[in-house]
């Protein structure tokens, strides 16, 4: 039951840590770097409160082990902002009331950034469907599909201005 | 919620992890952990030993020819994605956008799926469509498993504890088939109560040269209609033979469970087949002569 020693980079920065092999990635996340931006639900994979992008795709951080993210790179809701600028989805969120308790955020917002990047163009339809990966109990999904529509384009924009 | 001490393992090769299978106590295999890190989570499930296959090479991929072989760990997310899978074989990302949603497709697999066999599970109900072999390895040598002899209990695979899926090979119906997949669930992404998947193909004068009928969620394992295809071939899946087919799975034993009764089971069943007959007509190639 020995400990594993695993690289990972969280936000763009590197760390190196011991983690038991049982502790999954949302828990390494919280307890062993103090980014306790990702939320724990349920811990069997069902709220989806716990997302965040490894390696850009979105995954269940209850589901996985951290020492499965070795080597890996993750992106969880803290790295979504720069310094005092939300990004254009954290934008809209906050305009079209996308949260209230707040529970759920960091899980939509790492969800719908791979959703978003895949589908710059998105139905409402589809985003529906999708989401139904992430509960809400506070808002209704409807702010959340409003901002995320909002989003899209905007995201769109930033990458190519970036790329 | 949190899993029960185990130690972690994470072979590089086949060779390694079948090593591993058959020399460590109380051992599972780790794939997309969408299943498993849930019930190690919740304590349904205890292991020792976890290998993790996620990092062995040589067991992802999909090759196509006369028949699909897709690799054990093959995300479920890159078979929905696939161009020249959905170009191919469209029924396979069809019910993939069922099964659970973007995270759980981004980990999940399919070597997964059919290791942990849930009644419901929509790519076992695929398998069974396109009479898949299952391509097992252990330290003993390879074998092959018909997906008829597959399912030995509830969510028990016909697998001995050393041995490891490495791959699965579909059988698809000829090119220009018809096809459709329906299913049932309480919340989009939830396992299905009932789901329905059919393909038919027509001979060039119309008539139906090759029928398959699944139904997922009725038993410990996805049910073929072998009396209802048998019924559709040589018809031209006129509305008729449809209703009979559905009809026949309308009859079929189904389970009771928090979900849903036997006989809303079976209410289900007769219902998606037509839907699902009605729509695979309509998409085949020959479906619509005459
Ligand atoms: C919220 C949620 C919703 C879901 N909805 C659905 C759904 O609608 N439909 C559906 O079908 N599934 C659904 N699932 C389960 C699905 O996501 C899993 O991917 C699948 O059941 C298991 O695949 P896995 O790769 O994650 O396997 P794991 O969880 O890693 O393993 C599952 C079992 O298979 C064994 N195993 C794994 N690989 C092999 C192998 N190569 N050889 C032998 N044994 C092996 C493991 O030891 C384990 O016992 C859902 C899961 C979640 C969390
Ligand atoms: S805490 Fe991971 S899905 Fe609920
Ligand atoms: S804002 Fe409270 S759960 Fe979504």
């Amino acid at each position: 039951m020995s400990a594993v020693s695993i690289r990972v980079t969280v936000n763009g920065t590197p760390f190196e840590r011991e983690v038991e092999p049982r502790t999954h990635l949302a828990d390494f996340l919280r307890h062993d770097l103090g980014l306790t931006g990702t939320h724990l639900g349920c811990e069997h994979g069902v709220c989806g409160a716990c997302s965040v992008l490894v390696d850009g795709r979105a995954v269940r951080g209850c589901l996985m082990l951290a020492v499965q993210a070795d080597g890996a790179e993750v992106t969880t809701v803290e790295g979504l902002a720069q310094v005092e600028q939300l990004n254009p989805l954290q934008e809209a969120f906050r305009e079209f009331h996308a949260l209230q308790c707040g529970f759920c955020t960091p899980g939509m917002l790492t969800t719908l950034m791979q959703l978003l990047e895949e589908h710059p163009e998105p139905s409402e339809e589809m985003l529906r469907e999708e989401l139904s990966g992430n509960l809400c109990r506070c808002t209704g999904y409807a702010g959340i599909i409003r901002a995320a529509m909002k989003a899209a384009p905007l995201l769109k924009a930033q990458r190519e201005n970036a790329a | 919620m949190k899993a029960a001490r185990f130690d972690y393992h994470r072979p590089a090769t086949r060779a390694e992890a079948l090593d591993m299978l058959q020399t460590l106590e109380g051992a599972k295999l780790l794939a997309g952990g969408q299943s498993l890190v849930a019930m190690l989570n919740m304590r349904y499930a205890f292991v020792d030993h976890l290998i993790d296959i996620n990092r062995v090479e040589g067991l992802a991929g999909i090759a196509l020819g006369d028949t699909i072989r897709i690799g054990a760990m093959t995300r479920q997310r890159d078979i929905l994605e696939s161009p020249a899978l959905k170009a191919r074989l469209p029924i396979v990302a069809a019910a993939l956008n069922f099964v659970g949603h973007l995270h759980t497709r981004n980990r999940g697999t399919i070597g997964g799926s059919l290791g942990h066999m849930d009644p419901a599970a929509e790519l076992f109900g695929i398998a069974t469509l396109l009479d898949a072999t299952i391509h097992v390895e252990s330290r003993r040598g390879p074998r092959d498993v018909a997906i008829a002899d597959y399912p030995q209990g509830y969510m028990t695979p016909g697998l001995d504890p050393d041995e490891m899926i490495v791959g699965v090979t579909l059988a698809p119906p000829a090119a220009g088939h018809g096809w459709s997949f329906l299913e049932f669930a309480q919340r989009h992404g939830d396992f299905a109560v009932v789901a329905v998947g059919t393909t038919l193909a027509f001979d060039s004068a119309g008539k139906v040269a090759d029928a398959r009928i699944v139904l997922c969620g009725m038993g410990i394992a996805p049910l073929r209609l072998a009396e209802a295809e048998a019924l559709l071939v040589g018809t031209t899946a006129e509305p008729e033979a449809i209703a009979a087919a559905a009809e026949i799975a309308g009859r079929q034993e189904a389970m009771s469970d928090a979900l849903a009764s036997e006989t809303y089971r079976r209410h289900l069943a007769g219902v998606l087949t037509r839907r699902a007959l009605t729509e695979a007509r309509a998409r085949a190639s020959h479906g619509k002569v005459q």
